[in-house]
């Protein structure tokens, strides 16, 4: 990764340090979750930080980590075909995953149940196993705390996809979640 | 509405989205309707677990060493250390990692709106120590394994003191970073209590005695010693983190005097 001379500005590197740094933890959650490998993710991020410096001078605000995730998502589906590609592709969709009417997936549960707390290892696996493009909307809502209108501008959707691929999300994840209960009890 | 409704705008009724006309009639479906309640008891209980559980991921070290070494660095000085002047001004720029990282000499000068900022920041780096495999890079409790290893992985290897027999024990050492440039942090309990004492260079040699200043529940015992600046980080309550500093300084200077 190496800026060119042309880029080579003190004062640019200093103003984009100050805004983009502080968000790399950030970045590297998101990396994390979309593509659920530590070493890849590691790369996307390095390669979205070295776009975001490209293209700061177009940076016109208001919020730094939309428009970070918004490079970051790019590049991570950039890898996403990579993958396709390659001989051990990651599955994207379990089958009729999108199909599935939503209130099927939701059995009664009795009232007074309690949903049981995981340990982060145990929630981050649960998050991590949410099929695309839910889990990606997922994260950014929930822990990212992105607004709606933030996460269809980072996934180039409408808000009213964003609501239907949240609803969805959490009803998989509800779902996943007390069939881990089950099998831990 | 129908439950099949509900159930999709129930969640912009969570995320406080839903403009005021939508969330009272979803309200009002799930006053009348025992299921979909159930479901927003649920699904507002996940969402409280997954935002107090550790779900989140710190960005390696090396990766925000590759992005910093990527970029453009600060203006650098002429070969000459910088005056004390151009220090301060480098701070003012909001710059840490200033002329002085091309010469060698890499300095933490601080002016006092700086101060709370690096408190800030040494918090968080703390707290980051505290998830899941992030504590330690060197696991020892050997003084003379954990000194050796910050040799050549810092302009300056912070010193590494055993007080066990105080009642604090070294459980190891680890790179971070701090104020834009990588530092060390030795590593000390004291019952189930995290210490993470932070060593920073400075160019300022003037000796400075603790101060102790709580942020975000962490109590901070910050000091200046020939050259380095400290900062002891841990829950422990200020007379212990107190107690744990005079430690360490008691035995820095017996190390200087033996």
């Amino acid at each position: 990764m190496v800026v060119n001379a042309s880029q080579d500005d003190p004062e640019k590197a200093r103003r984009f340090r100050e805004a983009a740094l502080p968000y790399l933890d950030d970045a590297y959650t998101l990396a994390r979750y979309l593509l659920r490998d530590a070493a890849d993710a590691e790369d996307a991020v390095q390669e979205c930080y070295l776009r975001a410096y490209k293209h700061f001078d177009s940076y016109r605000g208001p919020a730094m980590k939309p428009w970070l995730f918004a490079i970051l998502r790019n590049v991570c589906r950039a890898e996403y075909a990579r993958r396709k590609t390659a001989p051990t592709a990651v599955e994207e969709l379990p089958e009729g995953g999108e199909q599935t009417p939503l209130w099927n997936e939701a059995p009664e549960t009795p009232e007074k149940q309690l949903l049981r707390r995981f340990d982060g290892d145990t929630v981050r696996k649960l998050v991590a196993a949410l099929a695309e493009p839910f889990r990606e909307t997922f994260v950014l809502r929930e822990i990212q705390n992105l607004s709606y209108r933030e996460i269809a501008d980072v996934a180039a959707v409408p808000v009213g996809t964003v609501m239907s691929r949240l609803a969805r999300a959490r009803a998989m994840l509800r779902s996943a979640w007390l069939a881990e209960q089950e099998q831990v009890k | 509405m129908t439950c099949e409704e509900a159930e999709v705008l129930v969640h912009a009724l969570i995320d406080g989205e839903l403009d005021a006309g939508h969330a009272r009639e979803v309200e009002a479906h799930i006053e009348g309707c025992a299921h979909c309640a159930a479901l927003m008891k649920e699904y507002q209980e996940i969402r409280q677990a997954i935002a107090e559980s550790d779900v989140r991921y710190k960005a390696p070290l090396e990766l925000r060493r590759k992005i910093e070494k990527a970029l453009p660095q600060p203006q650098t000085q002429a070969q000459a250390a910088p005056s004390r002047r151009s220090v301060l001004r480098g701070f003012a720029m909001g710059s840490a990692v200033s002329a002085m990282a091309a010469t060698g000499l890499v300095a933490i000068v601080l002016r006092s709106d700086d101060e709370q900022r690096i408190e800030n920041e040494v918090v968080s780096a703390h707290l980051r120590s505290l998830q899941a495999g992030h504590l330690i890079d060197v696991v020892s409790t050997d003084q003379h394994t954990v000194k050796p290893w910050f040799n050549g992985k810092l302009d300056v290897s912070p010193p590494v003191i055993d007080l066990t027999a105080q009642g604090f024990t070294l459980i190891g050492g680890r790179l971070d970073y701090v104020n834009a440039r990588e530092i060390g942090a030795v590593v000390y309990k004291r019952r189930q209590h995290v210490i993470n004492l932070f060593v920073a260079q400075t160019a300022n040699t003037e000796r400075k005695s603790a101060k102790i200043s709580t942020l975000q529940g962490f109590n901070i015992r910050r000091w200046s010693d020939r050259g380095l600046n400290y900062w002891a980080v841990s829950d422990l309550g200020a007379d212990e983190l107190t107690e744990f500093g005079d430690k360490f300084e008691s035995a820095m200077r017996a190390n200087k005097e033996g």
